[in-house]
């Protein structure tokens, strides 16, 4: 870093006008970036990264404006160039990669196209037909399989992995020296991931790009990044190397980050930060007066989690699942195309096994990890498990009881139903937004279960709040009043309201940051051994479903590849699958306790 | 596609059925007697009596129904009692009428809502945008009748500037030979440019009239989804590309804003067709509206069924037409056949 900075920004403060009054969404920040260079701005949800980099750009919405501070880019001044300058240099010299792919590309254009229109903005060659060439190369430059044909299809046409790669052909279509990842593999799976960084790593080194990561995952920016800006609250508290950020943090922001990140090695204690971890442990167990426990909670179930609950074989599994099968006619666009053009459509198995012939069991108090990618079949899984899905063939046996064979729309009537319930993975979209929280865990109790009277009800309510370590003044709260992890809360209090035997919980701390997260899951372990609850925890992350489930199971293509105790899959996998998944996560170099 | 509309046509064939047997019995339920209606009030029962004989009214339900609906498959729409004209004709030459009226407003109203809605989305708060509120507030809470009236007296009566509401064309011009019914069309194919003339002033105030009304709701609906669309993820992509803001605007957020716009569009078009009876007395305008309400007036069954099924075929086909619109737009609906 002798050489004059490829970007500078020098105490760089971002105002919103809101209607409660400007806020300061980023303050004082320097970053800095040389040529060639990949730097990670890391931070959680709220913390201005993505902010910064909408303001290097300069396109924040109307709303936002660089109040104070300078942006130099090679030379230009940015805060000052008139918005011809800025619109040169957008796509050309700095350009853009961001999260969600699918909702990046217009929908209604071909990929082709757009990059087109991005070449044709910025490339002065009166061909049209040469455009058409460098949008076919730059196809081929991010890996994707027959170009010629891709550029002529639609977003909707291609998976979430090939969007990212349109997104980025696009991005790097006219060569620009400086480009701006924001979460740019967030949402998709680890392998896809690995690709996705790999081929970004791979095209920026060759052309000797800089690159900016936005992430929120350390172990990503540790991977693929020279330096590491650490955000939080809209300022930067740690900038350093990232080898040395890792080994030795300074900041204790950085720390807890750290700490936060679900890795191998650790247990789910030594994710919170030290203080904290015994008193969230208390608040859930003073919750729990014995004497308020349902009665068919027998104690003698609530046992620690770490006992092999296998231990006693002769007792009978609280779910059995026996060859099940969810078949989906197939609906292929090849199919109707050829119908279309009267063609004959190719031969092609005329169902599509979503779920192809699974058994499993989860025994009582035992939690139970299905991991896979997605459309692995996993959530068409705990659908069925659910009735929210009947399944195709198979038996489904749950507490002694057959209930593969119920309709679906009849079991939610029935008693047996309130002892199965189910987390969410959105923790916003899985809350009425019309509902407070407390009428949001009620709603369970009202439908299903025993409690009437509205004091008696507010009684359960407030004693739920505290299980889950919800402070009762905020029960009389909206959602959008709510924070996303006192939502994940509002989540599960409603899901342990009737007292379920089994809760399956599907990715319930995806949408959550990292140290939410390691609250959350903390306080699902805690609520498991206390109320003695089976889970069934659907998820793509290996790393977070060792830290909470005793036996994982790995699913690939609507099979089970893979089954066996977490200790066992994560540490000597057998199968080439669990492999691959284990070695696609990005490891930070972190010490290790 | 052929397959697509073809099978879009067989799925409106029940709801068409429907419609006829409705509208057969909603006709008969209505109060009134037809064949008193046409005796006269110093009619005997018996000349009564025979006039129903006559008609067949004396005949079960049942019978009468079959024999309209036989009627019907022979594209008889039977004969109106009060003009004594086979209902199939008047349609035939009211439609057109109603159908260039309409189809005018409309385009005028596309014309003036569209831009406005889309410049109103572009600069939130500026002052195009308040016109664009006043316009359509203005635009729905005055009724068509009314903006009708003000303009006749103020355009004709006051400035002399139209000529007098009395239909298609002013009486010194003889109606064009009929190729499409539209008078602006087949005057320019008969080359009688006076009477083109002369149709449109006089299709100036009513076309204006019904724009007015419908100019509401599809600015609104341009404003509001422009404004969804501009704030979506790939809008901001192509704004990070560089992209020009024409090309940012038009091609990528104008075309994925019509889809909404387009659905507003075909429900302002069938209600302006059907609804504009109020327009079409004002002007004394010759179409299908007034005739079906002076036929409900006076208890014709045969033009109040003949103008119920011909709009019900209307809105088959419009919505069809909005349907290839739509895929052509939009590549995700096409597959969908």
């Amino acid at each position: 870093m002798t050489a004059q900075p490829l970007l500078d920004v020098q105490d760089l403060t971002v105002e919103f006008t809101t209607r409660r009054g400007i806020v300061k969404a980023v303050q004082h920040v320097n970053i800095s970036v040389a040529k060639g260079e990949t730097l990670a701005i890391v931070g959680e949800s709220g913390s201005g990264k993505s902010v910064t980099s909408y303001a290097v750009m300069r396109i924040l919405d109307r709303a936002g404006r660089i109040a104070e501070g300078s942006v130099m880019f090679s030379g230009i001044d940015v805060k000052a160039a008139s918005e011809d300058q800025m619109r040169d240099l957008r796509g050309r010299e700095v350009s853009m990669i961001f999260q969600n792919p699918r909702a990046a590309l217009n929908p209604i254009r071909k990929v082709g196209d757009q990059i087109e229109d991005v070449l044709r903005t910025h490339v002065q060659q009166a061909q049209v037909a040469d455009h058409g060439e460098k949008a076919i190369e730059a196809l081929e430059q991010v890996k994707i399989a027959r170009p010629r044909e891709r550029y002529h299809a639609y977003p909707f046409e291609l998976s979430g992995g090939m969007c990212q790669r349109v997104v980025i052909a696009l991005a790097l279509a006219c060569n620009p020296q400086l480009l701006i990842a924001d979460e740019p593999t967030t949402g998709l799976d680890v392998t896809t991931q690995k690709a996705v960084m790999d081929l970004i790593v791979e095209l920026t080194r060759r052309r000797a790009m800089s690159t900016i990561l936005i992430t929120h995952d350390l172990g990503l920016a540790a991977a693929y990044c020279d330096r590491v800006v650490v955000m939080e609250k809209g300022r930067v508290v740690e900038t350093a190397k990232a080898a040395d950020i890792f080994a030795n943090p300074q900041h204790p922001y950085t720390k807890k980050l750290m700490r936060a990140t679900p890795r191998l090695g650790v247990s789910l204690r030594d994710l919170l930060p030290e203080e904290e971890g015994a008193s969230q442990s208390a608040t859930v167990m003073a919750g729990l007066d014995p004497a308020i426990r349902h009665p068919s909670q027998d104690s003698s179930q609530s046992m620690d989690p770490r006992v092999k609950p296998g231990g006693d074989e002769n007792s009978k599994p609280l779910l059995l699942i026996d060859k099940l099968v969810k078949e989906y006619p197939r609906q292929g666009a090849t199919a109707v195309l050829g119908k279309l053009f009267g063609r004959k459509p190719p031969v092609e198995p005329e169902v599509f096994r979503a779920v192809d012939g699974i058994s499993f069991s989860i025994g009582h108090g035992e939690s139970v990890g299905l991991v896979g990618e997605s459309g692995c079949g996993k959530s068409t899984t705990s659908m069925m498990v659910m009735r929210l899905l009947d399944q195709t063939s198979g038996r489904i046996q749950f507490d002694g009881e057959e209930i593969g064979s119920i309709m679906p729309s009849a079991f939610a009537r029935l008693p047996l139903r309130s002892r199965i319930q189910m987390v969410f993975q959105d923790p916003t979209d899985s809350l009425n937004p019309r509902f407070t929280a407390a009428r949001a865990v009620v709603d369970p109790i009202m439908q299903l279960g025993d409690i009437r009277g509205r004091d008696a009800l507010r009684a359960r309510c407030e004693e739920l709040a505290t299980m889950v370590g919800l402070p009762h003044n905020l029960l009389d709260r909206f959602p959008h009043q709510l924070s996303g992890g006192q939502k994940a809360r509002v989540g599960i209090a409603r899901a342990i309201a009737l007292h379920p035997k089994l809760v399956i919980l599907d990715e319930p701390t995806a949408a959550l940051d990292v140290s939410v997260q390691a609250v959350v899951l903390n306080l699902l372990q805690d609520l498991k051994t206390s109320l003695g609850m089976s889970y069934l925890f659907v998820s793509h992350d290996l790393n977070v479903v060792r830290l909470l489930c005793d036996r994982v199971i790995v699913m690939r293509t609507g099979r089970i590849v893979e089954e066996g105790t977490s200790e066992k899959v994560l540490s000597d996998p057998q199968n080439d699958y669990t492999k691959e998944l284990l070695t696609a996560i990005p490891h930070p170099p972190l010490p290790v306790h | 596609m052929l397959t697509m509309i073809g099978k879009r046509l067989m799925f409106a064939i029940p709801s068409l059925i429907g419609v006829v047997i409705v509208t057969f019995l909603l006709t008969r339920a209505l109060p009134g007697d037809p064949a008193a209606y046409f005796a006269g009030p110093a009619a005997t029962k018996e000349a009564v009596e025979q006039i129903r004989k006559k008609l067949g009214f004396d005949k079960p339900l049942i019978e009468q129904f079959f024999r309209y609906a036989n009627d019907l498959a022979h594209g008889d729409f039977g004969t109106s009692l009060t003009t004594g004209q086979p209902v199939a004709t008047e349609i035939r030459n009211r439609l057109p009428a109603s159908a260039e009226l309409t189809l005018l407003g409309l385009i005028v109203s596309i014309a003036i809502a569209i831009p406005l809605g889309v410049l109103a989305a572009t600069r939130p708060g500026s002052w195009i945008d308040h016109l664009c509120r006043v316009t359509t507030t203005a635009g729905v809470s005055l009724p068509v009748f009314f903006t009708g009236l003000v303009l006749v007296y103020v355009f004709y009566f006051q400035l002399g500037w139209s000529p007098a509401p009395l239909g298609r064309l002013d009486v010194f011009y003889s109606a064009p030979p009929t190729i499409t019914g539209f008078y602006l069309i087949d005057t320019l194919i008969a080359r009688d440019f006076e009477a083109f003339r002369s149709a449109l002033s006089q299709l100036i105030l009513p076309a204006t009239t019904l724009a007015i009304f419908s100019l509401a709701p599809i600015a609104r609906m341009t404003r509001a989804s422009m404004l969804a669309v501009l704030a979506s993820e790939f809008v901001r992509t192509a704004r990070a590309s560089g992209l020009s803001p024409a090309t940012v605007i038009v091609t990528y957020a104008f075309r994925n804003a019509m889809l909404p716009v387009i659905t507003t569009l075909s429900m302002v078009f069938s209600f302006l067709l059907g609804a504009n009876v109020l327009v079409e007395k004002v002007f004394a305008w010759p179409g299908i509206g007034s005739y079906a309400v002076e036929a409900l007036i006076s208890s014709d069954f045969a033009p109040v069924q003949g103008f119920v099924l011909t709009m019900a075929v209307m809105y088959v086909l419009l919505n069809l037409v909005i349907d290839i619109l739509y895929g052509v737009i939009d590549p995700r609906v096409r597959l969908e056949g």
